[in-house]
């Protein structure tokens, strides 16, 4: 099973890797506040590598796997267009630019993060970063839970990490379990007849 | 350097939590990088994920920050890979099975499944990062203004954080 191809694609639209790490290193490079516009607009407006469902689709996937939506984007969409290579290309382009930024501003926050005029504007950002994460979680939440037993989901999720102190990987495992469980198929239900959920 | 061992444990298990966005993992990297290893303080902590969200790219790359410090230019590199490498080799094999498994029926419950989760995970990582960094009217003011902003108008992050800092600059100093 190892040297399948990806099924519907043939090898003729493949890409030269030049051009995949051109393409995420620019996304790399410019993306401020957030991968996913910058990723659509290079890839399916400009180079029109893949069409608008397909991206959709492997957000998701991006979105249901551990790694970040940038890298997992990176990989999934250079695998696409130039097999192992590609998807090398893709997220070294898409992580080089970030990784010299922020090795360098970690040595300059090093040597002069405890400035009072530093510290007072860093104090501003990361009031901001939490606003920030919290509209993700909002717009995440509107596009993606769909009943109350999903945002019992979530609030279960919440209170295991902050109030019990669980491990993220233990509630990860726990609640994802529990909720996959309740998304289960549900035309096997009459056939298979197994355990109602508890 | 007797660190990177540590380094590349606690970046390849972090990097495994990471399901939705790495957020999720910002409970746990506190707990790892300020209580048990000491590389840094919950404070640069917070204050070096807040500068990342000023960057480019993917949005965790602050912790090759934490890797130099924690061991240099090699610790750099270290957390580096540790960090991406699994999640990446993770999303090819996914690449390759995902499209073979269209016809899966569970396919479509692990993705309705997981999204709750990731987004209880996010408001978690959320939450441990509002403790170091809401601490009276001015950040909660500045945390709600760029919630609401966002959610209703569609502007650049960036420039929020930007005039976040400006804003913190004038009411700090």
């Amino acid at each position: 099973m190892s040297e399948v191809a990806s099924p519907d694609a043939g090898a003729a639209n493949r890409v030269p890797v030049v051009h995949i790490f051109r393409a995420f290193l620019t996304i790399g490079a410019t993306s401020f506040g957030g991968a996913i516009p910058y990723l659509r607009d290079s890839l399916v407006v400009r180079e029109r590598w893949l069409e608008d469902p397909e991206f959709v689709e492997m957000l998701s996937i991006s979105q249901s796997l551990p790694g970040l939506n940038a890298t997992n984007m990176a990989v999934l969409v250079g695998q696409k267009l130039g097999g192992w290579a590609g998807a090398t290309a893709g997220l070294f382009g898409m992580c080089l630019p970030s990784a010299v930024l922020m090795f360098v501003a970690g040595i300059l926050y090093r040597l002069h993060g405890s400035y009072p005029w530093t510290d007072a504007a860093l104090k501003g950002v990361a009031a901001a970063a939490v606003g920030l994460v919290l509209s993700t979680a909002v717009q995440l939440g509107r596009r993606s839970l769909a009943n109350y037993a999903d945002l019992v989901f979530v609030a279960l999720t919440v209170v295991m990490v902050v109030q019990f102190h669980q491990s993220v990987l233990t509630t990860l495992v726990a609640v994802g379990l529990l909720s996959i469980l309740w998304h289960r198929p549900r035309a096997r239900r009459a056939g298979a007849g197994s355990g109602a959920a508890s | 350097m007797s660190d990177l061992p540590a380094l590349i444990r606690v970046f390849a298990y972090l990097s495994l939590l990471t399901v939705g966005g790495g957020m999720a993992a910002f409970p746990e990297m506190e707990y790892l990088t300020v209580d048990v290893h000491h590389w840094l303080t919950q404070q640069q902590l917070v204050h070096l994920y807040s500068m990342g969200q000023l960057a480019p790219g993917p949005n965790m790359m602050m912790i090759v920050a934490i890797g130099d410090w924690a061991g240099g230019v090699v610790g750099a590199l270290v957390v580096l890979v540790a960090f991406f490498a699994p999640t990446a080799l993770l999303a090819y094999a996914a690449g390759r099975a995902w499209k073979r498994l269209e016809a899966w029926p569970w396919r479509g419950s692990i993705q309705k499944g997981l999204a709750p989760v990731s987004i209880g995970l996010l408001l978690a990582g959320c939450y441990s990062m509002a403790k170091g960094a809401i601490f009276g009217r001015e950040t909660a003011g500045i945390a709600i203004a760029v919630l609401l902003i966002l959610m209703h108008y569609k502007i650049n992050p960036a420039l929020l954080v930007v005039a976040a800092a400006v804003v913190g600059l004038l009411s700090f100093q």
